[in-house]
């Protein structure tokens, strides 16, 4: 097995005396895309932002061979770790030009960040038009975008999406798998947090089922993907309709899909 | 009233409503950064304030030991941190920041402080000690409590100002100083006299809000600083240390603090425990804005200079009373409108 890239082992996170993930491990290997899967309040969010150090946690955390566990996030987006979180966490008040560039923070006196800038824009034509609109203005398609955006112009070798399809119109969700898939081919490693389990599964190599903060399972997305436990609880049609209610529930009328 | 009279207490308003506005962003650029009131802001200005006069009349100033003593106890409360993780370039630069640079400055004030020196050596000077005085507080008082609750660290503040007011009685005495004018014209206009002095802190006032808006406006790390404040995990997520703008955002606010006291000690004598009474006018001020928007804060210590120049002409012994007052029907007003906003959420 060659060496993860980030591996987890046996992380637990607790909110006061709420423990929302216990003893989770898990491992992404460089180049591949992993997917945890989960219903609403499985813990998702809490291990991401336990990867990232937004939350305090125990267990171990290495990535590229370092225990980053000390490590501020401030230092792990530095080293390469990214996160798209689930709320975006956007500069609503600030150009959206102004939150790309601020993307790149950690590589301010890298003269390559233009062309980074320059390919964001490429690759979203949509925030270059907007380039001078407030964040805050944008429709939740454009949000997620300009969120995606801003985790690239760090140059992540690790990018961690949180549930990127949420409250987005089909015809978006597309897209940004599209963009998953041309961010593997580059090189990106990817840790996909989704509820839309038939599209994780189908783009990932490998995946997890996360239920009530344990890992049910795991495995290649190939055998996931049949396997009937996945099938009946997150892939048959119960798995739909919950995330279709989750989705008015968000409010998640997206203006960029009309 | 007459005509005169009105323009001569408008020009003396505008002059302290000028160093009231400067005190204005400072607190409301550091609450913003960090969720910090911060008390103290008007001790830099009678550091500062102090200090040049120290510097003027050829005395060593005392912000030496206190810059170097903040120094060793911000390096102290560095000193697990780095035993713990072991690398060499944080060590160093924990040494270089807390220990090499206050011990330099200290050394060159030692050296010049006796001397005959030009006024603008001695206000650099002045700055070189006291500007970074802000990081350093923030380090050893406010860092390891960022995440704590405003309240927390409002009363943090309180504490930091009875500490600050009380060293600065220790380290300059109980007497008023008052510098030299940048200038002594003085220019006719009617029947308005406008001193050189107050032309200063104009011009200077305005030069430097201009400065501090093309820095948040145009530099990486003004916006950075700004995108901490708008959102402080989205910034972490883009890589912006928050221990990073916290310092930044004192360095900025001694800076100023620094800057208005040097402007305002010729037209004003300064006290040891001067500082507080200007810095919470211009807390009122900043409250009028809100503690968020800059320009409206700015206004509204403008409004607290000319309110308190006609107030001290009309009923000298309520001025303050009159000014302070003034915050009471803000208040009222901005805690509608906050519970309006909560509501629209
Ligand atoms: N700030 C918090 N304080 C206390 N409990 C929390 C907090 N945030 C989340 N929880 C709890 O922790 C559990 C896991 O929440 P988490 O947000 O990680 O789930 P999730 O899998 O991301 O869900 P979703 O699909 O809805 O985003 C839930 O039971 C939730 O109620
Ligand atoms: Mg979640």
């Amino acid at each position: 097995m060659p060496d993860a890239l980030l591996e987890a082992s046996l992380v637990s996170v607790a909110y006061g005396k709420v423990r929302a993930v216990q003893e989770v491990s898990l491992r992404v290997a460089p180049g591949t895309v992993v997917s945890v899967i989960g219903a609403n309040g499985a813990g998702k969010t809490t291990l991401l932002c336990a990867l990232m150090g937004l939350l305090p946690c125990t267990g171990g955390v290495r990535y590229a061979g370092e225990d980053v566990r000390e490590l501020t996030t401030e230092r792990r987006v530095a080293r390469g770790l990214s996160l798209v979180a689930e709320r975006r966490e956007l500069f609503g008040s600030m150009s959206v030009h102004d939150n790309l560039l601020l993307g790149a923070f950690h590589r301010r006196r890298d003269p390559a960040t233009h062309a980074d800038l320059e390919a964001v824009f490429e690759r979203f034509p949509r925030l270059r038009e907007r380039h001078r609109q407030q964040a805050s203005t944008l429709s939740g398609g454009e949000r997620q975008m300009l969120a995606l955006g801003r985790a690239l112009m760090a140059r992540p070798r690790l990018l961690m999406l949180d549930e990127p399809s949420l409250g987005l119109a089909p015809l978006i969700v597309h897209e940004i798998f599209r963009i998953v898939r041309e961010l593997k081919d580059n090189g990106v490693s990817i840790l996909l947090v989704e509820q839309n389990a038939r599209a994780a599964l189908q783009i990932a190599d490998y995946g997890y089922v996360l239920e009530t903060g344990a890992m049910a399972l795991e495995g290649p997305a190939r055998e996931l993907e049949h396997d009937p436990r996945v099938v009946e609880t997150y892939l048959g049609l119960g798995g739909k309709e919950d995330r279709e209610r989750r989705t008015r529930g968000h409010g998640g009328v997206d203006r960029a899909g009309s | 009233m007459s005509f005169d009279i009105a323009l001569f207490l408008t020009q003396d308003g505008l002059t302290n409503g000028a160093i009231y506005a400067l005190m204005a962003l400072a607190l409301v650029l550091v609450f913003a950064v960090t969720r910090v009131i911060f008390v103290p802001q008007g001790e830099f200005l009678a550091y500062g304030a102090l200090t040049l006069a120290s510097l003027e009349a050829g005395k060593l100033p005392g912000t030496i030991w206190l810059l170097l003593a903040l120094g060793i106890l911000a390096f102290l409360f560095d000193l697990p941190g780095l035993l713990r993780q072991r690398r060499a370039r944080a060590a160093l630069q924990s040494a270089t920041w807390n220990l090499a640079v206050p011990l330099l400055i200290a050394a060159l004030v030692y050296v010049m402080a006796t001397e005959q020196t030009a006024r603008p050596v001695q206000i650099a000077l002045t700055c070189a000690l006291v500007v970074p005085l802000g990081p350093l507080l923030y380090r050893v008082a406010y860092q390891p409590i960022a995440d704590a609750p405003v309240l927390v660290l409002l009363i943090v503040s309180v504490a930091l100002h009875f500490a600050l007011s009380g060293l600065g009685l220790l380290l300059f005495g109980a007497e008023g100083v008052r510098t030299a004018p940048f200038s002594d014209a003085s220019f006719t206009a009617g029947a308005l006299v406008v001193s050189g002095q107050s032309l200063w802190v104009y011009a200077c006032s305005v030069v430097l809000m201009a400065l501090l808006y093309l820095f948040f406006d145009r530099t990486l790390y003004g916006k950075a600083l700004r995108a901490t404040a708008v959102n402080r995990i989205g910034a972490r997520l883009s890589g912006i240390s928050t221990v990073f703008a916290g310092r930044a955002s004192f360095l900025l606010a001694a800076s100023i603090g620094v800057f208005s006291g040097v402007l305002i000690a010729p037209i004003t004598t300064i006290y040891y425990d001067t500082g507080f009474l200007v810095g919470l006018k211009g807390f009122v001020g900043a409250i009028i804005g809100g503690l968020i928007s800059y320009p409206l804060a700015a206004a509204g210590a403008l409004l607290v200079g000319l309110l308190e120049s006609f107030a001290s002409f009309y009923a000298s012994a309520f001025k303050e009373v009159i000014v302070f007052t003034l915050i009471i029907p803000v208040l009222l007003w901005l805690s509608l409108r906050t519970h309006h906003d909560e509501e629209e959420e």
